[in-house]
């Protein structure tokens, strides 16, 4: 029997049984969109996690005072002990580091910020005008931070949007003066609305010089560096430097945790993957599911068809041919069901995808591929009982009952 | 051409064993028509299906045209059976979702025949049986006498060595009978060899050889 004439076989009977091809399709289909559908949710979960990494700033590395024993764990300097401080003089020492491209101090307090009657606490970050750069940050307008010596103080500050608002109103916030504590600050810049990115508002903020954020809290240390990398393959050289640098500033003693933004990226990743693939693979059972309902329907089919399998016998064919008229028949079930797995799959992504906007949902690659080829494997696989029961009847006996 | 000799087939039957047919020793010669008699159970559909490499015999040996197929395996008697042999059923075993010409052509799919050839000798059966205004109709859309003349058309679409009629005619009206027995005659005088295995007698004098069967054994053998 030509391949050509088998699949046309096939392609008769499934036509020739609409409800029962239906409703294969139909389990199939949901097996098929539910993994589709599921790891798609899986998967734009991982990326909006990683953009929210992302986010955060490019081949980052945080060097942080005190020393954690692993990675990740918050050290020391919560519960206010550390020992020794991480100094302005220790950031600037890492900029020896071939690896690094800029890095930027950071002193975090809360100030008391006020305009005339208007009031207001909010976080107030010391810092220097790399830390722009470093974090990704846009202005609405004005400028940054100048550049220029960290030691240098000056009175200018860069503020939030919301607290522009909540402090100014409808004026105009640049070169407005604003206090905080007893230092008066000019405005030279408002940040761009960016919203909450991993615990930092950037739009309740006020940013001062980092000079200026050391007299306001009367503290040298710093609560951290960030460092940027010269690229994602000097992440690990910048680190191994700064440990070392600051080792030799610190006589030989470890006292401080880097940190990189690829390690927490990479088990976030890890994390959700897994989580992704776990999920799909329960989806996954729906297809088994599908699978012995096709073996069952073949089975039912195959003593419904006797006589047709008797006759075909009767007629000339081997055993193999009918077994791959039933594996063929298989095969376009789970194809089709397949198919429309994929677009209800598809057509389910896009509607979740309307609701939430802000999460970048598409099904992997693997799932895409995966899905099908398992409800095909599974056709097959739950096909071969039915089709090798048909092959083995006996034609005289298959004949002969009416 | 077909030599059957000491054929035995015995059924089990729970602890019963049934002997359908005991010792049958018959030869066939090329373009004879022959019918086969009995009473019911006398073993004449188990030698036909013998015959048509549906059934195994228990003992003895077969061979057709020349060709011992007693030790062949299912797929080789497929293969026999599609090439040599052609049935003709009593109730006419069509495949109900195919159209008439769908059933006709078959067997010549099972055997992997080219589609243009195909088609010719579709064209030609069609014209034959006198059902070119019926090829895309489903059995159900035929009367008996059309379904049987499928049947036929069917059982000839691979020139076979022999065309096998079981009760032909067992469910057609008297009339359309005749029909369909002139058309299994006409296959016999162009040469081909019919056997038919009939209860009715009147259908059964007609054959130029008369077997009669009692007990699975062949009980007379007359020819005119």
């Amino acid at each position: 029997m030509r391949p050509a004439d088998t699949l046309a076989f096939a392609w008769q009977v499934v036509r020739g049984y609409r409800a029962r091809t239906l409703l294969i399709l139909l389990a199939m289909g949901i097996g098929v969109a539910a993994v589709v559908a599921v790891s798609s949710i899986g998967e734009g979960a991982r990326l909006y996690v990683m953009n929210q990494f992302g986010s955060l700033g490019t081949h980052l590395v945080i060097v942080l005072p005190g020393r954690s024993e692993t990675a990740g764990s918050m050290p020391g300097v919560l519960i206010g002990k550390t020992p020794r401080d991480l100094t302005l003089e220790d950031a600037l020492a890492l900029k020896r580091s071939p690896a690094v491209r800029r890095l930027a101090p950071l002193i975090v307090g809360a100030g008391d910020v006020s305009v005339g009657a208007r009031n207001r606490e909010t976080p107030v970050l010391g810092s220097t005008a790399e830390l722009m750069d470093i974090r990704h940050m846009e202005m609405a307008q004005g400028q940054f931070l100048p550049p220029g010596d960290p030691r240098h103080s000056l009175p200018v500050c860069v503020v939030g949007a919301k607290v522009a608002a909540e402090l100014f109103g409808t004026r105009r916030a640049l070169g407005e003066w604003l206090r905080i504590g007893d230092r008066r600050f000019r405005v030279v810049g408002v940040l761009a609305s960016q919203g909450e990115s991993l615990g930092f508002n950037t739009d309740e903020i006020v940013i001062v010089p980092l000079a200026a954020a050391q007299a306001l809290f009367n503290t040298e240390a710093l609560f951290r560096v960030l460092v940027e990398a010269k690229s994602r393959e000097q992440i690990a050289y910048a680190q191994s430097d700064i440990e070392e640098i600051l080792r030799e500033r610190h006589d030989g003693k470890r006292e401080v945790t880097v940190i990189t933004q690829d390690a927490v990226l990479a088990t976030f990743d890890r994390i959700l993957r897994a989580l992704t693939l776990a999920v799909g693979g329960l989806a996954a059972i729906s297809l088994a599911v599908a699978g012995i309902l096709i073996m069952n329907v073949m089975l039912i089919s195959v003593t419904q068809r006797r006589h047709e399998i008797g006759l075909l016998k009767a007629l000339g064919a081997t055993g193999r041919n009918i077994r791959l008229m039933f594996f063929a028949e298989a095969v376009l079930l789970a194809l089709g069901g397949a198919a429309l797995g994929l677009a209800v799959g598809k057509l389910g992504q896009l509607v979740i995808g309307q609701l939430f906007p802000s999460i970048p949902f598409t099904a992997p690659w693997w799932a895409v591929i995966a899905a099908p080829l398992t409800a095909i494997g599974t056709a097959v696989l739950f096909s071969v009982a039915p089709a090798r029961r048909a092959a083995r009847l006996d034609p005289v006996r298959a004949l002969s009952k009416r | 051409m077909i030599r059957l000799s000491g054929i035995e087939r015995v059924f089990h039957v729970g602890e019963e064993e049934v002997h359908a047919l005991r010792g049958v020793n018959l030869e066939i010669e090329r373009g004879e028509y022959l019918s086969l008699m009995g009473p019911s159970g006398s073993g004449k559909s188990t030698l036909l299906n013998v015959v048509g490499l549906l059934d195994r015999p228990s003992a003895g040996h077969y061979a057709l045209d020349g060709r011992d197929v007693t030790g062949l395996d299912d797929d080789a008697l497929s293969r026999v059976r599609r090439e040599k042999i052609g049935f003709v059923f009593q109730f006419f075993h069509l495949v109900a979702r195919l159209t008439a010409e769908q059933n006709i052509e078959l067997p010549m799919v099972l055997a992997g025949v080219d589609p243009a050839e195909r088609r010719t000798r579709l064209a030609r059966l069609l014209a034959e049986y006198g059902l070119e205004a019926r090829a895309r109709h489903r059995p159900d859309q035929l009367s008996g006498g059309q379904c049987q003349r499928v049947a036929i058309a069917r059982a000839m679409s691979m020139g076979p060595t022999v065309i096998l009629a079981d009760e032909p005619t067992g469910n057609l009206d008297r009339h359309t009978g005749q029909e369909v027995l002139a058309l299994l005659e006409r296959v016999h005088h162009e040469g081909g060899t019919v056997v038919v295995v009939t209860h009715d007698l009147e259908i059964g004098v007609r054959a130029h050889r008369r077997l009669r069967m009692v007990d699975g054994a062949i009980v007379s053998d007359e020819r005119s």
